[in-house]
């Protein structure tokens, strides 16, 4: 036997995993508390005026921390901004069968939250199209509380 | 400013998948020969930075490993960088700068992604809260980008083909490169989409592979190196995370930094660009000004292989190897990290 | 309020990522030796150190180093720690011995258990035996070790150990 005398190194399957478990701070909370509990979706108002949606936890600008007082309501349908059609979803995506990711700027919002829309084939998609969010059948708080979104009718 | 020169650059080939060897296994004989080219020996360099992720390999303190191809004794003095190795090389030349002691300095980056799937990985930069939890893969996420661009109609899906084209032509000439041809971009367009609209020649390969730099200062790197490639400007800028909050026609942050370092305006000879889809070197093209009469990836770019981690560090070697052997008098290097060229790093390289 | 109800202040969020792992040339050659009962170190050309397991490159000098070298399965306990804490999965019983054992002919430790051997008499410098699992159940891994167990031995003194390998130290 030598060193290093094979072509090929012998290979392990291993996972690499971890429970995770996020604080959310007070914002984010409120956030996914309204999506969990009331099927309600809230951007977070800006020393400028802004509506972000997803809501962030400090002013962009200030840096000051922003509060739940600044929540207001969103959507809940919004317009896709931007779009992919994936053939071939990939493990742990929000649906199974082939689906588009999208930028969805909800009404009143002025930033876009990404998630999925279950459109059905990719000519259904484009931007500036219309979009509502379907919720889980059993939500426990996150954004996978919203299924995915799907074309308003 | 202390005057900081790349002395020299080495590489592993390109491969899809390295069989044989792990991450200080590639790396050895690299820095070994790149050492043994400029006559040093390692207990000549002064200082160590490297470039990797623990996510990339599976296992935390990844990066350790690789201190075997190095040799740390006596002991080192040694940083790492958990990301591109282009930041390794800021790092690098920060600490140069203010410390004249540090004469000689070891930049190198690594990744082997063919162990794992590197389109799932890259979602570990996104927002833990928001969007890893779907698991944007990373081509989708290019692809928003790259369908904001034609929506504006700022650019056609030839362009980014024209792009893919070009890179895989300039690869010809590189031996060390993994994808190479003289493709047409009409055919490259009939085939399916990944993502939509990107193609598998708009992505990155899958690469593992290991990059070295050397830096040296002021009269160290004139009697190391005939011509060195000075560093005239290194400056690297952030973008706020999530996608939904950026304009994806641009990047911000890589126009920032590129004025920083003094990399607009000026001759600019070559310059290689870290854009791991063909629509982003579009983007990078307009934010860094290029000049048309520019030679962009000489070495063919994202195609001649992506040594995640290390594929930003590429670029500077690419562009200061061109400089040191007279191909070239200035250019501009960048690399890139997180989602949709979310971090940037530009610099301007000059011979004398 | 019922517990559903109680407003979200933490989410799940899990990981898991599959990695197909390749353990490059030195460890490759540990693991088919280990597979045939031996035990491989290299040693360095500069130092004369002997590693195990195997690099393909010198700790301390870079060079590259082809010498490989049999290794005892027996040796001497360097350090060790005494566990206490159960973790999630875990099948041994609890307390044990956990060692960092340097074999006879090695400059470098490997870690292993340390079992047979009452806890209070854990100590550095105590002669070790590699225990093998039966050699029909060997594969490329370093569970063909059960565990290393005290042979009885006279204690080694460990500095006496460690000096002669810093002594080998390149500088």
């Amino acid at each position: 036997m030598e060193l290093n005398d094979q072509a090929e190194a012998l290979r392990g399957e291993h996972i690499l995993q971890y429970p995770y478990r996020r604080a959310t701070g007070p914002i984010l909370g409120r956030f996914f508390t309204e999506i969990r509990d009331n099927g309600r979706l809230f951007g977070v108002k800006t020393a400028a005026g802004e509506v972000l949606c997803p809501p962030v936890d400090a002013d962009p600008d200030s840096l000051e921390d922003l509060t739940v007082d600044d929540l207001v309501e969103v959507g809940p349908a919004g317009s896709v901004t931007s779009w992919t059609w994936l053939n071939e979803p990939r493990p742990g995506n929000p649906l199974q069968r082939p689906f588009a990711w999208a930028l969805i700027k909800l009404d009143g919002a002025d930033s876009s939250l990404l998630h999925a829309v279950d459109a059905g084939s990719e000519s259904a998609m484009r931007t500036g199209m219309r979009v509502v969010p379907q919720f889980a059948d059993e939500r426990t708080g996150g954004i996978r509380d919203i299924a995915c979104f799907v074309p308003e009718v | 400013m202390r005057e900081v020169a790349v002395i020299a650059f080495g590489q592993t080939p390109n491969r899809r998948r390295e069989l044989a060897l792990n991450e200080a296994e590639m790396l050895a004989p690299v820095v070994a020969e790149m050492l043994k080219g400029v006559g040093l020996s390692r207990t000549d360099v002064d200082f160590t930075c490297s470039g990797s992720s623990d996510w990339i390999a599976g296992y935390s303190f990844s990066w350790v490993t690789a201190m075997d191809a190095l040799g740390a004794w006596p002991p080192i003095i040694e940083s790492h960088v958990e990301g591109e190795a282009a930041w390794a090389l800021y790092e690098a030349w920060v600490k140069m700068l203010v410390h004249e002691e540090l004469e000689v300095a070891l930049v190198y980056g690594f990744g082997r992604q063919s162990m794992s799937s590197p389109r799932e990985v890259m979602a570990m930069m996104n927002d833990p809260y928001l969007e890893t939890p779907l698991w944007p893969d990373t081509i989708s996420q290019a692809a928003l980008q790259a369908r904001a661009l034609l929506d504006a109609e700022l650019c056609t899906e030839r362009d980014f083909a024209e792009i893919a084209a070009r890179n895989l032509r300039h690869a010809e000439s590189n031996p060390l490169a993994q994808l190479s041809g003289q493709p047409d971009p009409a055919e490259l367009l009939e085939e399916p989409t990944i993502a939509s609209p990107l193609r598998k020649h708009d992505c990155p390969p899958i690469t593992d592979g290991a990059c070295a730099i050397l830096l040296a200062a002021g009269d160290r790197a004139r009697a190391l190196c005939k011509r060195p490639a000075w560093i005239r400007g290194l400056a690297h800028r952030i973008d706020v995370q999530a996608l939904g909050r950026r304009d994806l026609t641009r990047s911000q942050s890589a126009r920032l930094a590129a004025e920083a370092a003094g990399a607009i305006g000026g001759k600019v000879d070559i310059a290689e660009l870290h854009a791991p889809f063909t629509p982003q070197d579009w983007i990078l093209q307009r934010e860094l000004e290029i000049p048309e009469s520019t030679v962009i990836n000489p070495s063919g770019g994202i195609h001649q292989g992506n040594p995640m981690m290390g594929t930003g560090l590429v670029r500077f070697g690419e562009v200061a190897v061109r400089i040191i052997n007279g191909e070239a008098d200035r250019g501009v290097a960048h690399g890139t990290q997180g989602p949709c060229l979310q971090q940037n790093i530009v610099g301007v390289l000059e011979g004398e | 309020m019922s517990e559903s109800q109680k407003p979200v202040t933490n989410i799940s969020t899990p990981v898991a990522m599959h990695y197909n792992y390749s353990i490059g040339a030195g460890m490759s050659t540990f693991m088919r030796a280990i597979k045939e009962g031996k035990l491989l170190g290299v040693r360095c050309p500069d130092t004369g150190k002997v590693y195990v397991p195997p690099r393909l490159t010198s700790v301390e000098t870079a060079s590259p180093m082809s010498e490989l070298v049999e290794l005892s399965d027996k040796g001497v306990v360097y350090t060790y720690c005494i566990v206490n804490i159960r973790f999630y999965d875990q099948v041994l019983e609890i307390p044990y011995a956990y060692a960092y054992i340097v074999l006879d002919g090695a400059d470098s430790a490997i870690m292993h258990l340390v079992q047979e051997c009452p806890i209070e008499e854990m100590r550095p410098g105590m002669r070790v035996q590699a225990v093998w699992k039966d050699s029909s159940e060997w594969t490329e891994s370093m569970e063909n070790i059960q565990y290393f167990k005290p042979t009885g031995e006279p204690d080694m003194p460990i500095e006496t150990i460690m000096d002669e390998i810093r002594r080998k130290s390149h500088a």
